[in-house]
Order: C-alpha cells, then structure tokens, then sequence
C-alpha cells in the first residue's frame, strides 16, 4: 500500500467518525470540537488533491472562523456542562433508516458509474491565476460571482449587526407586553 | 499525486458525511447542533465539486471557485445563523426548536 493510499484512509476515518460524533454526542461543545477535527481533516484532502489555496481557506475560514464562532454561541447559550436530552428512539431509528437508505442508494450509483479517466496535464494552479480569474471578465473569469459574493458579505455582515443588536425600540415594547 | 486513490472513494467518502449531516439535521432539536449538520453538508458537497474538479476536468478551475464561493456562503450563512440563534435565546431563554414556536412579535 503506498503511503498516499494510508494517509487517505487515515483522513477518511477520521472524518467518518468525527462526523458521526459531531451529530451524536450529547455535550455540544463535544460536538463543535468533532466539528473541528472533520474541517481540518477535510484540509489535509485538500492538501492531497492539490488545492493548497483552498486547504489554506478551509483552516483560515471554517477552522478559525465558523467554530470559534459556533463555539462562542454555545457558550452564550447553554452551560458547559448541560447534556442534552437523548433523542427519542422512534426519531432516530426512522430517521437513521431514510439516512441508510439514501446512503446505500447514492453509494450504488457511484459504483455503478464508470468515470473517465482524463490525460489532460493539470494546470498548475498558484496565485496569481487564482487572482487574474477571480477579476477577469473574459471567458473563464469569474468577476460577477466575486462581486455578487462581497455585495453578500456586506449585506449578511449588516444583517447579522442589526440582528443581534440589543434594544431597538419594537423589541423593548414587546418586552414590556410580553410582561 | 493521487495514484491509487480512485475518484470513488472521494465521492463515497462525501456521500457518507453528507447523510450523516441529513442525520444531524433530522435528529437534533438544539439550533446550534442544527447549524453544525449544516456546516458538514456543506463541506461533503465542497469534497465532491473538488475531486471533480482534480480528476475529470484538471485544467480548468470551475470546482475550485465554486468551493470558494460556497465557503464564503457558508460563512455568511454561519454569521446570520448565530446572530438569530442569540436573539432566539435572549428573548425565549432556550434555544431547542420546539420551545420556539411563536413569531407574533
């Protein structure tokens, strides 16, 4: 067995039992740590298919960013050491059932797909193409889903600002009816 | 750099964590645990645009950009998502989605 095959079946394990551990466990803060293994893992994928950029935005993004941020709100909002309750048996044999069925389908399809292999040399890909195709408006640029992603940022950051933004007049009338 | 790996595997690999997301999203009655099968959805479905990208089509770019941008969804989402969940709790003090069942304010 060569070395990439091990290290493949290493992150795929990983991944496997990280992401059963992520939806079952009954600690959540356990939960957002499994959480994090998946997405690192989930890197060092990228790392093996040859992605280093998008590998480097995965740790920056979903490891740094998206957990830390689940992490602060559990915090806010549950105590470190409650449990959740235990999910009722019938939800989770039916639910697994549909899950396993899904499973068992797509995994057939997979196999029974014959994918062609391509001989066509791959591009080497660094940054400087990354950033000439994200603002090129040429064929095979990609400048209209980049402004349409930032106009999105700006809209979610506001958005995200003016949600959770504490007292605005409405909600503090409705404090005081609902008291 | 990825001989001996199939471009199955990758995908039978993405397949599984996708259900397992479908499980968590079906099963958890918590909002954050709710987010997090969301966030892993996201990420199988990220996997499969990726090995895509590297074994059938290598000189283009398509499946790259595309992960980047669902990334950059995925975060906004994230920040949206949490930013709800905390004006969930500060109003109704729990945030289990069954106790949260009233929008008339």
């Amino acid at each position: 067995m060569e070395m990439n095959q091990i290290i493949f079946i290493l992150f795929a394990a990983i991944i496997v039992v990280f992401s059963i551990l992520t939806v079952t466990s009954r600690r959540i803060l356990r939960a957002a740590v499994s959480l994090l293994f998946v997405l690192v893992s989930t890197a060092g994928l990228y790392f093996m298919l040859n992605f280093a950029f998008l590998a480097a935005v995965q740790l920056a993004l979903y490891a740094g960013g998206i957990v830390v941020l689940i992490i602060f709100s559990i915090l806010l909002t549950s105590h470190i050491s409650q449990k959740m309750e235990a999910v009722e048996l019938k939800k989770s044999v039916f639910s697994a059932m549909a899950v396993v069925l899904g499973m068992i389908l797509t995994i057939t399809t997979i196999l029974q797909f014959s994918f062609q292999a391509t001989s066509i040399a791959a591009v080497e890909i660094n940054m400087e193409l990354i950033g000439k195709a994200l603002l090129s408006y040429e064929v095979d640029g990609f400048v209209l889903p980049f402004e349409l992603i930032s106009v999105l940022l700006l809209a979610a950051m506001v958005a995200a600002i003016i949600i959770a933004k504490k007292g605005s007049p409405t909600s503090d009338k409705a404090h005081i009816d609902k008291n | 750099m990825n001989n001996g790996i199939p471009l199955q595997y990758f995908l039978i690999l993405a397949s599984i964590m996708f259900f397992v997301g479908i499980y968590g999203f079906l099963t958890r009655r918590n909002l954050i645990g709710i987010l997090m099968s969301v966030e892993l959805i996201l990420n199988s479905v990220n996997i499969n645009f990726l090995a895509f990208n590297r074994y059938l089509y290598p000189d283009r770019l398509e499946g790259l950009f595309f992960s980047l941008f669902i990334i950059a969804v995925a975060a906004a989402e994230a920040a949206v998502a949490i930013a709800i969940i905390i004006n969930i709790y500060r109003r109704f003090s729990t945030v289990n989605v069954e106790h949260v069942n009233e929008m008339k304010y």
